[in-house]
This record gives C-alpha cells, structure tokens and sequence, in this order.
C-alpha cells in the first residue's frame, strides 16, 4: 500500500529526550509512544488493568485480614514442610518463588536472543521459561493439596479465620490461572518461533497477520509481570 | 521569493509505520457474522446492546404499571417487581449504554475518525463481540431459570443479595454474577483495542490535539473502564465464591429463619466500596462519550467550532480522573465515618468544576451560531438541558446532610435517571441521527425524527419532574406498593399514575423511532457522503458506508482541528480535516 512515504521506521533523530521529549511524542500525530508497536502498547495497557485486579484482590484480602476478630493463621507455620525431618517455615514457598525468579531470566534471555533471530536458543529458553512455569504450578498444586488434606477450605480451616482459605484459594488460584495461560502461551509461541513462522513471515491461522520476534519480548512482558505479582503475593501474604 | 513548488504535504510528518495488511473476508460468514471489520463488529454491539435495552425497557413499563397501578396487575408481585428493578438498571447502566457507546460508536467511529483502516487488533476485536454476546445471552438467560433473575437490585449489595429471602437467590444471582464477569472480559478485549487504536494507529497529520471531542471522550471513557471494571470483577468473583463455595468474604455472622448461617466474619462494606470504586467511574464512562459526542453534534450543527476545545479536552481528561476519588459519596449512609463523607462531598463537588466548563462552552459554541434544528441537534440541545437538571440535583445529594434524608428515595431514582439514564439516550438518539446517514447511506425520516424527539424529551421531563417531588415527600425507592402511609398524601397516587402514563407514552416513540430506523434503511433519502456538511474524517470517505478498509488506497492526511466551521475566506462553511491550507500568496506568486 502506501510504502513510497515510509523514511522514519527506526527512532526518530528529532527526538529529544526528557519530559519535552515527552511532551513532543505526545503532541505529535500517529503515535504517542514512538518506536512501541501495537502489540507492545497493548499488553502494557493491559497489565496496567491486571494491575488493578490484583491490586482489589489483595486490598478485599488485606481488609478481611484487618477486620476479622478470628485470629488469623500463622502462615509460617501452615507453610512449613518435614523434610528429613526438619521442621522449615514456608520451604515450599521459598522454593517456588525461587523457581518462579529463575524463570524470569530464562524469559529475559530468550527475550535476548530472539533479538538476534537466533531461532533454536530462543525456542529452547521459551520451552524452559514453560517448564519452570509449570513446575511451579505443579508445586502449587502440591501445596493445595497438602492444605486441602489438612482441612482447608474456602469456607473454613481447623486453625482460625475463614477468611484465611477464602483469600488463599482465591488469590493464589487467580495468580495461578495467570501462570498456566502463561506456560500455554509460551508453548504456543516457542512452537512459531521453532517453527520458524516469524523468518519466513508465515500468516497467522486466525489474523492472517505476519508475525515477528516482537511477540517474544510481550510474552516476556507478561510473564515478569506475573512473577512481580508473585512477588507482592508472597510478601503480603506469606511474609505477613 | 520561493523557488521551489509548493508541496502540500510538506508539512505533515511523514508516515512513521508500514500499513499492515487486513484480514480480508473469504466468505459470508467472515464478511458479516465472524467478520474482524471494526464497523461490522460496531453494528453488531449496537444491535445486541438494543435488543437487550428493549427488554430493560419493557421491563421499565412493568414496573410502571405496577407503581401507577398497584393491585390491578395481579402478574406482577412483590418478588418480580424486584427482579424487574435489578434486571432493568443492570442492563441499561451496562449491557446497554457502556456497550452501546464504546462497542458501537467507539468501535464504529474511531477507526474512521482518527484514519485508521480498523481496530490495531481486528480479531480480539472481533472475540469481544463474542464474549460480550455470550454475556448478554447468560443474563437473558436468568428470565428462565428455576427461581428467575436476581432481585438484589442492580448494587447486587451483599448479604441480602445472596439470602434466600431475596429472589432469584438460586440461579439468578449466579448467572448474573457469571454474566457480569464475561461481559469485563469481553470488554477488555475491546477496550485496549480503542485505547491502542486512540494512542497508536492515528493517520498523518492526526495529532490527539486534533481528535474530534468524541474521540476524545470514548478514549477517556475506555481508559477509565479498564481501570475501574477490575474493582466489579474482583467483587464479582469474591459474591460468587460466597454464594457457590460457602466463602464470607462479604458476608457477616447472620440469622436466617432462626437458623444460624455458616457465614461469619465477613464485610458487606468491602463489596460497596469495591462496587462503587467501579460505579461511580461506571457513571463517567456513560457520560463521558456522551460529552463528547455531543460536542460534535452541536458544532456541526450550529455550524461554529466548538468554544475552548482545548479546555473541553482537558475537562474530559479531569473529570475522568477525578471520578475514582469520589466513589464514597454512594455510601453516605451505610455508616463510614464522617471525615470520609467530608473528604468524598468535597471531591464531589470539586467534579462540578470541570463539568461546568463543559456546559458553559456547549452553550458558547451556540452562541451567535447558525443553529440548524435538525434531529440531532434537539437531541443535543435536549441533553445540555437534562443534563443540567440531573447535575444541578447531584449537588443536593453530594452533601451529606442533604443526602441523608434524600438517601433511598424517589428523589435519587430521578436524580440518576436524568443524569445518566435520559441524558445519554439522548446523545445516543442524536448520534444515531447524525451517523445512520454514514453507516446505511440513507437518511432518517425527518418528520418521524422531530416526533420522536418531542414525545421524548418532554415525556422524560413530565416522568421525572414529578419522581423529584414524590421523593421529597419521602417515598422510599424500590418498593413494590406504597399503601397507605401517613406521610404520603393521596395525590401521590395520582401522579404516579400520572408518570406511568408518560412512561408508556414515551416507550410508545421508541418504537416509531425503531420504526424509523427500519423503513428509513429501505426507503429513506439517499445521503450522500457527507449530509451534514461535516469536517470530521469520517464524512470524506470515499465510498458510503465505508468499504473495508475505510480509505480506499491512500489513508487521509490531516491538515488541521476537526473544527473548522465558517471560517471567514472559506468557500464554504466548513473545511474537511484532510484539506491542505491553501498556498500563501508568496508561494501563489512564485509557483508557476
């Protein structure tokens, strides 16, 4: 279509830096973030809207901890794991968090390489990134388990407010949600770029749209969001 | 002076992205039903929000019925005139008028009046539509299920929302709550569609400072709904779990038919706050498109650029932000502590400021402007007025100690519905007068317009004028009989026959105007492009209805505001947005 006018696809010279930068961008014409893409303004604006969810979940969760005349369980104690017979608080957790941290960097670095077009290393650091993801769903399944066998329910639990299962099933199941349609997205994606979809500029099946490795770097928008949501879950919740 | 020829579109910047290429239908089903064009999705909305609003509108007349004629209707008990309360403010505030101003005429109108060829993502565009569908369908649904729709009242206020003296307490309620998360899904997926579209895909030339004020106003609107739905979801989602799962997130230590409830600990304050932290953003999000549009409207057709465009951006943008300090104003009497009301009364007030502007330059633009009486602009001359009413009574209730009495009265029931029930129908009729032309080519009946508007504009007046006053007395809201009481004298009765009447009146232009819309697409006025004599892009496309991929080969370059009516020189009284300044003289001289 209209290509003969296309001379300032990379960052524009004229740009200046600081709030009149700032300022310039915004009162320009076509876009208001220079050199973001669609795709990469979107899933910021929809993390920014995430962030409320989570942000109203874990403020209802506070409120109900504040307000309630029940005691509240101590979480160091109903997060503590036997192992070889040592008794250590929130083990499981630490070690979740630690997994969910580690894949942070394997996203950063496939993120890196998909940069640099390097197909099978961005591909294999996707399929890493999912692993660890899905480990730690599986841990989280583990540890629902584990509370679910020792009487916790949404309604209920032998050692004090209600609330406590209530917030716990739900904040940490939505945040789970959260990392299991991460994995199958990092699935999906690591099978492309494997693929080869994004060198080749295969359409998509249902947007008819090429792709490119840009995908790569909102997918990893998406999961360390996810893992600084961990990050505040454990804080508030575990730590408190 | 100038030796080089003089090129138009010098001064625009040049294109800083590639085009990216449609998704072009390959059958009837993808051309119309799946299909990922912005303007068949917005047809789509608006037809779905309508047919959902004509039963919220039905179920207005029920309730009428019942309130003007008590006992005769013997269809209509205590339990139904409830759900008919709940159903009808939920699908007005919601599945109609959010979805009708941001699927419809965002989906519609933004893509064609910041030129761009569609939605930056046509197929999550495409899957709101479908989740929003889904939505509407699981609500409508509740009118059949054992037990019906929820009579909660369209605050869903837990506990009673999910106690079994409330109707609808078996699958109402849940369906309601399941319909309402579906629904913030759906527009989410549409919402950062608009949001991206506003900031990301503007042509050449289309600065935001340049974006007609309905841009402005849906894009505001959007942002806000992204940012206030979450506080509805996560409530949603918390009533459902103590409802399905046994959960007291909201729900306090309760007695119910002598039986102590397994509930305990719970805060029902939690939900108002969470529900208001959405409903009273929720009120701007109606509103705000509605401000927009209607600048528009009344520019266009008093044929004057609009007063202080660039106050009325600004209002629009303080209005939206201010409107998430407010929420409390809702829960004066639900028993928070004063210093609140007295944070929240100011902030509330504080709103008046922004919104004053926003009237004072509506009626500047008219001043000493070509006023043309079409239908749309009634419509928006009705709105400056309704809106006006129902403002100036939000100020009674945005003062505590005024509002304490007033609390839970016909008064508010009045007061709402005039600010943001009949003053954005009327921008919503307006605007379908003013755009029918674009998407079908024809124009609406003029003299069955001129009815409508009449029938409505004084109908809704001689509906709420009266409620003002029957609330004053202190009629409570949301009962289904007054009977015989002390403080209510007889003539009350009378008028709430009075007002049924005019309810039923008022229903009855509805249905010319749907009338209207049908007869006009096959046999009203051929259009033409531009009826109105318009400056916003959407008027210069070439084909009308716009063909997909709205511009034909080349996207509009924009040269100036979307506000260039009567310009003293002109040739005519308006200047399209995507027409080059003419040379000046020096380079007239020099050029060839």
């Amino acid at each position: 279509m209209a290509e003969t006018a296309l001379t300032n696809r990379e960052k524009s010279p004229a740009q200046t830096a600081g709030w009149k930068g700032i300022a310039a961008d915004w009162s320009s014409d076509q876009r208001a973030f220079k050199n973001v893409s669609w795709g990469k303004a979107m899933m910021w604006i929809f993390l920014l809207s995430d962030t409320f969810i989570f942000s109203c979940f874990l403020l209802s969760y506070m409120t109900a901890r504040m307000s309630t005349t029940v005691p509240w369980p101590n979480p160091s104690e109903v997060f503590a794991l036997e192992i070889a017979g040592q008794h250590i608080p929130l083990i499981l957790i630490a070690i979740m968090t630690f997994i969910l941290i580690s894949s942070s960097g394997t996203m950063a670095m496939a993120v890196n390489f998909g940069y640099r077009r390097d197909r099978v290393k961005t591909a294999v650091l996707m399929l890493v990134t999912a692993a660890l993801g899905a480990t730690f769903v599986g841990m989280q399944a583990f540890e629902w388990t584990k509370l679910i066998m020792e009487g916790v329910r949404p309604w209920e639990n032998p050692w004090g407010a209600a609330q406590f299962g209530s917030s716990f099933f739900m904040i940490t199941g939505f945040h789970g949600t959260h990392v299991t349609f991460g994995v199958i997205f990092l699935v999906a994606i690591a099978r492309k770029v494997w693929r080869g979809d994004f060198d080749h500029g295969r359409r998509g099946f249902f947007t008819s749209r090429k792709g490119n490795y840009e995908i790569v770097e909102i997918m990893g928008l998406y999961w360390h969001f996810v893992d600084l949501v961990w990050v505040f879950i454990f804080a508030f919740f575990y730590l408190w | 002076m100038v030796d080089v020829p003089y090129d138009r579109i010098a001064d625009v910047p040049p294109a800083e992205v590639p085009e990216v290429e449609l998704y072009h239908p390959k059958s009837w089903w993808t051309q119309y039903v799946f299909s990922q064009d912005a303007k068949v999705i917005a047809i789509q909305y608006s037809l779905t929000a309508t047919a959902i609003g004509l039963v919220a509108l039905v179920l207005s007349w029920l309730m009428r019925l019942q309130l003007g004629f008590p006992g005769t209707f013997s269809f209509i008990d205590a339990n139904q005139y409830l759900q008919f309360i709940t159903m009808h403010g939920m699908i007005m505030v919601i599945y109609l008028l959010t979805a009708l101003f941001l699927g419809g005429f965002g989906n519609y109108l933004i893509p064609l009046m910041v030129g761009a060829r569609d939605m930056v993502f046509p197929y999550v565009n495409m899957l709101s539509y479908w989740v929003y569908l889904l939505a509407v369908l699981v609500l409508a649904s509740t009118f059949f299920v054992p037990g019906g729709p929820t009579g909660a009242g369209w605050t869903l206020y837990p506990p009673q929302a999910i106690l079994s003296g409330t109707p609808g307490q078996d699958w109402g309620i849940i369906l309601m709550l399941s319909s309402l998360i579906l629904f913030i899904i759906g527009f989410t997926m549409g919402g950062l569609n608009y949001v991206v579209t506003v900031l990301q895909a503007r042509t050449r030339g289309m600065t935001l400072m340049r974006m007609p004020l309905t841009v402005w106003g849906i894009f505001t609107a959007t942002v806000m709904a992204l940012l206030a739905f979450p506080a509805l979801f996560v409530a949603s989602v918390m009533m459902l779990f103590d409802r399905v799962l046994g959960t007291s997130f909201f729900m306090p230590a309760l007695v119910e038919m002598g039986q102590q409830m397994k509930y305990g600990g719970g805060s029902p304050i939690l939900f108002q706050h969470l529900f208001w932290f959405f409903g009273h953003p929720e009120v701007y999000i109606v509103a705000l498109p509605a401000f927009g549009i209607v600048s528009d409207l009344i520019s266009t057709h008093a044929r004057k650029n609009i007063f202080g465009y660039r106050m009325m951006v600004w209002a629009i943008v303080a209005i939206g932000a201010l409107s998430f300090i407010v929420w409390a104003h809702h829960m004066y009497v639900s028993g928070m502590h004063p210093h609140f009301g007295f944070f929240f009364a100011t902030t509330t007030l504080i709103i008046a400021i922004p919104t004053a502007i926003k009237v004072y330059n509506w009626v500047l633009t008219l001043w000493r402007g070509d006023i043309h009486l079409t239908v749309p602009m009634l419509f928006a001359l009705g709105f400056i007025i309704t809106f006006v009413n129902g403002g100036l009574t939000g100020l009674f209730l945005g003062n505590v100690v005024v509002d304490v009495p007033l609390s839970d009265t016909m008064f508010v029931v009045a007061h709402f519905h005039m600010v943001m029930g009949v003053a954005p129908i009327m921008v919503v009729l307006g605007a379908i007068y003013h755009w029918y032309p674009k998407v079908t080519g024809r124009m609406l009946d003029d003299w069955m317009g001129k009815f409508h508007f009449w029938v409505t504009f004084l109908g809704a007046y001689l509906i709420f004028f009266p409620m003002h006053y029957i609330g004053l007395l202190g009629v409570p809201r949301r009962y289904h009989e007054i009977g015989e009481a002390a403080f209510i004298p007889s003539s009350t009765h009378t008028l709430n026959a009075f007002i049924t009447v005019m309810a039923l009146m008022v229903g009855f232009a509805q249905m010319v105007f749907l009338f209207n819309l049908v007869w006009s697409y096959f046999k009203g006025r051929p259009s033409g492009g531009n009826p109105w004599r318009a400056t916003t892009l959407e008027w210069q496309t070439p084909e009308t209805p716009p063909g997909h991929g709205n511009w034909g080969k080349e996207l509009p370059v924009v040269y100036r505001w979307a506000y260039d009516y009567s310009v003293p020189g002109a040739e005519q009284d308006f200047i399209p947005q995507n027409q080059p300044p003419r040379p000046t003289r020096a380079v007239q001289e020099a050029a060839p």
